[in-house]
């Protein structure tokens, strides 16, 4: 204790100057320790008093908590003694520029993710970033963003986010490693660094790259090793046997007429999808007639969004599409070789997909997914090649990973070399290798064997628990940085706010590596950009500051996406051999209640690989096609559930190698049969107060040879049942036209079908007058054609109007609170059925079943013919839910938003009330949006703009599906859909007019295929 | 009687009353001694003490329920998002349509000039109002901020604030607050009366004074009869729209919306026929312990019962004709949503309680066309009991199995109720036992003067045919 007081009374006059230099604005401060950085301070305060009052953060020392303040409340009057001392206050005067209270600022920064980025701009009210929205001029985002940007604000805002040094497990600081990490360091100079290690997940920014190359010169013996779980290692390598490089594969797929996926979920899986999304949703919009739409066959192992939005759909295990991709290939005249046997029965299919290719030569696409084994990208690539695409809808760039390593070789190399005892220290930025690395590997234990561990993370997580020394990270919105796109576009990564938690970033702690501790990560991203600018890679602007300033305010630094690069394709005759013969789960190994099966391992939908476990919003966001929530599930097709007796929730055993789980069943339409389907994610050990112990861990079960898909595993049944929660428990629209559907070939012949589905009572058949809209009447078209069902509306709106989370419980018993919910029915068969997608906000009717049973006026109707919620007047009957025919109220049960957690408080919309218990809420359109609008519209004296209002689902969109604007005016881009052929509103036979009207789906079938 | 045929008077002889409104050997006096010594001088049986330590633990659950619900919210309960109203709104309709048998009894029959009401009627009313105060309680419960029920009250406030005249829940208000007034002011005038009988009998010093304070000055003048006789008539004009109205307003609750299953023009008779069945069932669920437990039988005879069981059975056919034209309209309307109802009734996950709602409310209440099976007591209680919970499974199919799959699929959900729903429940039946079983204590259950001018008929009646024996051939 006395040796850190010693450390606090050492002020280092030096560092501190510089800070004082270095701070912008006055800066207050009480003593020289204070301001040399809380980081002594807090030594100081913590050798003081060793637990400040741990107490009161245990919920089981309430006693003791009470007795405290029993003893406080006798002592109470005491104090009135003794003098308080002084405290100035100091009034706002000199407000800093550009805040206004009350409005809110936008930055462009840009969210990594697994190492591309989206570019985004960060809505901020007096500093604290509130809503992440798509920034326009990125070529990852053009506006919009997906659910993980959106849910990334609520991560910033954490509590359980790890917010102090810990060295073995103890409170420690900063300052504290540094000193470890110089000793350990001391030890490597002499061998070169022949023991040190590093691991990252992904590395794309060049600052981060530069840093690690510094380092590794330094060390040169030392070793960099990348390991993300959900790696692209089968995309590498299929470059690697295709061109015999590794090459970033783009695509355009605008520019496709005829597309098809081999198990790749382009739409929300791959790094890009946003803006994939919107360039195949560009040729999905019909005009009418309908003209240039494009058609896409999805050959996929698990139903994916992609799938869903298929004319087209073969469902196969995982194993079975290299065979597929073969026959294509075969039908293209790549190959000569027999088509698989259990082909044969979609022989048809395949020869009129590859006619339809091969008719649209130089527009078509193949698309492999990166859990396609590399033959099957390697043959993709040849097949666009063969069909000209290449250079058109095929782009082929420099990798943008600053390094491009198979990660798992990668992971391997640093377990063998931990096993063998080279390794001295381990440094790991970021990721959370203990929890997500393949089970054979045995990471925690070969990790056990190392010397110095070290951890950066923004959690205190399974990594942490075994490193001797965890070091909170800063969040992406908390710290400087920089960061490739999927195009290469590099992106300035600027902090919105100082950290919370006393982070460090990855580029300080690397810094602290280079002998150089206390940069800033501010001095070093700009240093990197500043040496790329001395280059003179842009003479536009006339100094580097001048530069600087337009990278951080366009948020995507120009010319800075790489150029498409030539390949030479290198097929061998007869094309590339396949490692391992399609698996086969045969039915003959049916041994009683246990079969051999298929499993896949997929990412989370929401959760991803387990990073965003403790993020509320993503945790109740229902995944797309199950529309589970909180949990994970194991995957299986209904036949197979047929044949195993499995309901929904049964609990069963899957067993890989030894290995064994316990998951729970989710029965899924579309799912090819004799596979299972589990994802990662869950199962987390040390996550936070959400996340941790809930679902299972299917990380135990994957192995390193076989991290996509693995045959051999056997399924058997536990007699347990696990309640699993899901928003949706019906499928079928029971006959009633609430999606309607076409084919282009119908609408041409009748475009109005879509109409005739349903019965539109005309507007004058009452006895009472309408409702007159004089000035603008707000509505709102929503393009079914367009949806893809990605449930980034449902996040942004969360965001965006202060949706609480509910919980496991609550959703179990249907009170989740989501303002638009995007529903999802199926029409067909069980096992192939087609999906569709339907967002669902409040429709905003004319005649609103609501309005009139409110026993309080709560709800109303205004002067635009927006249905408005009077939150302060809800009494809370309930009644207008039940009236509601589209039930898009949300009632507040009990006390669902948080009231108590501080940072939270933080990141609420202030435009938007904080609901209480007891009061129905529902979708605004975003009243809040359209009064910032019509404020400033109305100060420059002129009417709103058509666009100029963007709902908060409008702008996160990926595909742009939803259209806001003013009815009343016909010009507008709403009115015009609205008078589309395709246009209907559903449930409009009650008479409630709504203003949230669809445009109906076609799809595009090929004739020979589907004849109907 | 002394013109009709003799052919006729066999074929009427099945529906002639069975035996006499009062049992033999009563004179005033007795009449007066029975019915305040229950309340004076008999001591409390012990099955009084029984009954009402159940009923006042099941007040103390309900106590415990209501707390718990006002400092967590209605989230405590089952209900959800499609289904937004549950246990509260199922129980408040049935309390209401309990409600009912009192002022029909009272003020219905009375201008009827039915005399078998007498015995009953006293006890009916006190019934209503008890059940329409546990009725009350559940709209204020199942509001989400209850603290603001006052909004719905027209009040003057400093808003400028009206509540929304078109809602029905509005209509309710007014409907049910008159009713429990009208009500109230019936039973308090029907009691005067009694009060002073009770004033002049009661011994203890305290018991003077608060049923002399209570009796208002009655003194028995022939003004204070002609006032009383003046007064309950308007009363009961009054109330007889009453019997009605609130049901009907009830059903407006459903009818006006546009849930299928709910909204259909059927509803307020079929609700106020319901009502009716389900008080008179509760009325003789009531009404046969307690007789026998206060020696009552020659008070509230066989010919009571049995009168009170062809009402049950009469009402019970209109709203089984109900349930028949609900059924044959939804087939008829050729409106999906509303077929799809009436099938998710029949076939669907609640598709048991339907099953069990006809069950009890159509096939088993068929028995009470049997008069042995009216006269037979124990069995006629089983019967009303039935009846009672047939009615209330009516409400929950009509407010559950309408709610949970309407228009939607996508937002089709499921209502099991929690161990709250029920708390509360059971509760306020303790609640309203309670209360039954005070009133039963201090107050006479059966109307005294009433019931001496019932008797003072039936001896004239009496006297009228030993006079003229031959004109009343076969009694």
């Amino acid at each position: 204790m006395t040796e850190n007081r010693k450390d606090a009374e050492s002020v280092d006059l030096a560092a501190l100057r510089a800070r004082l230099a270095e701070a912008r604005g006055p800066e207050y401060w009480r003593s020289l320790e204070e301001l040399a950085d809380s980081e002594e301070f807090q030594a100081f305060l913590r050798a003081e008093f060793p637990h400040p009052a741990p107490d009161l953060t245990d919920a089981v020392s309430r006693r003791h908590f009470l007795k405290l303040m029993g003893a406080s409340l006798a002592l109470a009057g005491v104090t009135a003694c003794t003098r308080q001392p002084t405290e100035h206050i100091v009034p706002y005067v000199r407000a800093p520029e550009e805040i206004i209270p009350g409005k809110p600022l936008f930055f462009a920064t840009a969210m990594p993710m697994a190492g591309a980025a989206i570019g985004v701009l960060v809505e901020s009210h007096m500093g604290r970033p509130t809503k992440v929205e798509g920034n326009p001029d990125h070529p990852a985002s053009l506006g919009a963003t997906d659910i993980f940007a959106q849910a990334s604000v609520l991560t910033l805002y954490d509590p359980d986010r790890s917010q102090v040094v810990t060295h073995l497990g103890s409170v420690s600081t900063w300052d504290e490693f540094l000193q470890a990490l110089g000793t350990a360091l001391e030890g490597q100079r002499v061998v070169k660094g022949a023991g040190l290690r590093l691991l990252t997940e992904t590395v794309t920014s060049p600052t981060l790259a530069r840093q690690i190359e510094a380092v590794l010169d330094l060390f040169p013996e030392a070793k960099w090793h990348q390991y993300e779980p959900i790696h692209r290692d089968h995309a590498k390598a299929g470059a690697r046997l295709a061109f015999g490089e590794v090459v970033e594969t783009q695509y355009r797929f605008d520019r496709a007429d005829v597309i098809l996926s081999l198990d790749g979920d382009f739409l929300t899986r791959f790094p890009g999808s946003v803006a994939y999304a919107r360039q195949f949703t560009s040729r999905r919009r019909t005009g009418s007639p309908p003209e240039g739409m494009n058609r896409l066959y999805v050959v996929e192992s698990v139903p994916t969004l992609t799938g869903s939005m298929a004319d087209h759909r073969l469902a196969l295990r995982a194993s079975q599409i290299e065979a597929v991709a073969r026959a294509v290939a075969r039908e293209l005249g790549l190959l000569d070789e027999e088509i698989a046997e259990f082909l044969i029965p979609h022989k048809a299919w395949i020869e009129a997909l590859a006619r339809d290719l091969k008719r649209h030569r130089g527009a078509s696409l193949i698309v492999a997914g990166d859990e396609q084994p590399p033959v099957v990208h390697a043959l993709a690539h040849a097949m666009n090649h063969a069909l000209g695409n290449v250079g058109k809808t095929v782009i082929y760039t420099e990798p943008i990973e600053a390094r491009p390593v198979e990660h798992l070789e990668s992971l391997k190399e640093l377990v063998a070399d931990m096993d063998a005892g080279r390794v001295d220290a381990l440094l790991i930025l970021g990721g959370n290798p203990v929890y997500t690395a393949p089970a054979d590997l045995d990471f925690a234990r070969h990790l056990a064997k190392v010397e110095f561990r070290a951890h950066l993370g923004l959690y205190s997580d399974e990594t942490a628990e075994l490193c001797h020394w965890h070091i909170p990270e800063t969040h992406y919105l908390e710290s400087w940085s920089d960061v490739r796109a999927h195009d290469g576009t590099a992106s300035i990564i600027q902090p919105l706010i100082a950290p919370l938690y006393g982070g460090k970033s990855a580029h300080e702690l690397l810094s602290a590596l280079l002998g150089k501790p206390g940069q800033s990560s501010y001095a070093i991203v700009r240093e990197t950009w500043r040496a790329e600018y001395e280059r003179g890679r842009w003479p536009q602007y006339k100094n580097f500051e001048h530069f600087w300033q337009m990278a951080l305010h366009r948020g995507a630094i120009e010319g800075t996406a790489f150029a498409p690069k030539s390949v030479s394709l290198k097929m061998p005759r007869g094309g590339w051999a396949s490692p391992n013969a399609p698996g086969t789960p045969s039915d003959e190994r049916q041994a009683g209640r246990q079969r051999t099966l298929e499993i896949n391992f997929r990412p989370d939908p929401t959760i991803w690989d387990g990073r965003f476990a403790n993020n509320g919003w993503l945790q109740e966001l229902p995944k797309p096609l199950t529309k589970l929530t909180w949990d994970n599930a194991a995957l299986v097709s209904p036949a197979l559930a047929e044949r195993f007796g499995l309901r929904n929730g049964d609990l069963v055993r899957l067993e890989y190698r030894d290995r064994l789980v316990r998951a729970p069943i989710w029965v899924l339409p579309g799912h090819p049969d004799d596979s299972v389907t589990v994802h990662l994610g869950y199962g987390r050990r040390r996550a936070g107060r959400l996340g941790t112990g809930i679902g299972f861990n299917a990380y135990v079960l994957r192995p390193s040879d076989a991290c996509w898909f693995a045959t051999g595993v056997t399924l058997s049944k536990t007699g347990d049942r696990y309640e699993l929660v899901s928003t949706q428990h019906h499928h079928s629209m029971e006959g009633r036209h609430l999606v309607r559907v076409g084919t282009v070939e119908e609408y041409r012949k009748n475009p109005g079908f879509v109409k005739e589905m349903g019965e539109d009572p005309a507007p004058d058949m009452t006895l009472y007058p309408g409702y007159a809209y004089e000035g603008y009447a707000w509505g709102m078209v929503i393009d079914l054609n367009a949806c893809i069902g990605c449930n980034a509306c449902v996040i942004a709106c969360q965001a965006e109007n202060n949706i609480p989370v509910v919980g496991k419980k609550e959703v179990g018993v249907g009170r989740e609170m989501h303002w638009i919910r995007v529903d999802r029915y199926y029409r067909g068969g069980l096992d192939d059925p087609e999906t569709y997608h339907q967002p669902v906000p409040c429709m905003h009717c004319e005649n609103a079943p609501c309005e009139v049973v409110c026993p309080v006026g709560a709800t109303v109707h205004d002067k635009e013919g927006l249905n408005v919620m009077v939150y302060n007047r809800c009494v809370g009957t309930r009644y207008c839910s039940n009236n509601c025919p589209y039930k898009v109220r949300r009632f507040n049960f009990k006390l669902y938003a948080d009231w108590t957690t501080e940072s939270f408080k933080a990141q609420r919309n202030p435009d938007v009330t904080v609901r209480s218990r007891g009061v129905m809420e529902k979708c605004t359109y975003c009243l809040q949006r359209i009064n910032t609008v019509r404020i400033e519209a109305e100060k420059q004296n002129r009417p709103i703009r058509d666009g100029e209002i963007l709902t908060a689902c409008q702008q996160v969109c990926p595909t742009e599906a939803i259209v806001f604007g003013n009815i009343n005016d016909p010009d507008s881009r709403v009115a015009r859909l609205k008078a589309e052929k395709l246009n209907y509103g559903i449930l409009t036979e009650l008479n409630t007019r709504p203003r949230t009207t669809y445009l109906a789906k076609l799809r595009n079938p090929n004739p020979e295929i589907e004849h109907e | 009687m002394s013109s009709v045929t003799p052919d006729a008077v066999n074929k009427s002889k099945a529906l002639e009353p069975v035996g006499p409104l009062i049992g033999p050997g009563h004179t005033f006096g007795s009449v007066t001694d029975k019915i305040s010594g229950a309340v004076l001088t008999r001591r409390t049986p012990l099955g009084w003490f029984v009954v009402f330590g159940v009923a006042f633990t099941l007040v103390m659950i309900l106590m415990l329920a209501v707390a718990y619900l006002f400092s967590i919210g209605v989230g405590i309960w089952g209900i959800n998002i499609p289904v937004g109203w549950g246990f509260a709104i199922i129980n408040f309709v049935w309390w209401i349509g309990i409600g009912h048998a009192g002022t029909l009894i009272s003020a219905i029959l009375l201008l009827l000039r039915q005399e078998w009401r007498t015995s009953i009627s006293r006890f009916a009313e006190a019934m209503t109002l008890f059940a329409v105060a546990c009725a009350g309680l559940f709209p204020l419960l199942h509001m989400g901020r209850p603290w603001l029920f006052y909004w719905l009250l027209p009040y003057p406030s400093t808003m400028g604030v009206w509540p929304q005249f078109r809602s029905p829940l509005v209509w309710d208000v007014f409907a049910i607050s008159t009713y429990g007034t009208v009500s109230l002011l019936f039973w308090y005038v029907g009691l005067i009366p009694d009060l002073a009988t009770m004033r002049d009998r009661a011994k203890a010093r305290l018991a003077q004074i608060i049923y002399g304070v209570l009796a208002m000055g009655w003194r028995g003048s022939a003004v204070h009869w002609h006032r009383y006789e003046t007064a309950s008539l308007l009363l009961a004009g009054l109330a007889t729209p009453l019997v009605v109205s609130v049901h009907s307003i009830v059903s407006f609750d459903f009818a006006v919306s546009i849930v299928p299953g709910w909204h259909t023009t059927i509803f307020p008779p079929y609700f106020v026929a319901g009502a009716i069945y389900s008080g008179f069932a509760m009325v003789l669920t009531l009404a046969i312990p307690i007789r026998k437990m206060y020696k009552m039988e020659d008070l509230i005879t066989l010919r009571h019962l049995d009168t009170m069981a062809k009402v049950m059975l009469a009402t019970g056919l209109i709203v089984a004709y109900g349930y028949m034209m609900e059924a044959f309209m939804a087939w008829y309307s050729g409106d999906p949503y509303e077929q799809y109802m009436t099938w998710n009734r029949m076939t669907g996950p609640y598709a048991p309680t339907y099953w069990a709602l006809i069950l009890c409310n159509v096939l088993i209440p068929q028995l009470l066309w049997s008069r042995r099976v009216r006269t037979h007591v124990p069995l006629l209680f089983v019967i009303a009991l039935i009846v009672n919970v047939g009615m209330w499974l009516e409400r929950f199919v009509i407010v559950i199995t309408s709610l949970h799959r309407d228009f939607l699929p996508s937002s089709w959900g499921m209502y099991y109720p929690t161990i709250w729903d029920w708390a509360t429940y059971f509760g306020t039946i303790g609640l309203f036992l309670a209360l039954m079983f005070l009133f039963i204590r201090v107050l006479p259950m059966i109307s005294i003067f009433e019931t001496r001018h019932t008797l003072a008929r039936e001896k004239e009646r009496a006297a009228l045919r030993g006079a003229l024996p031959s004109a009343v051939p076969g009694d």
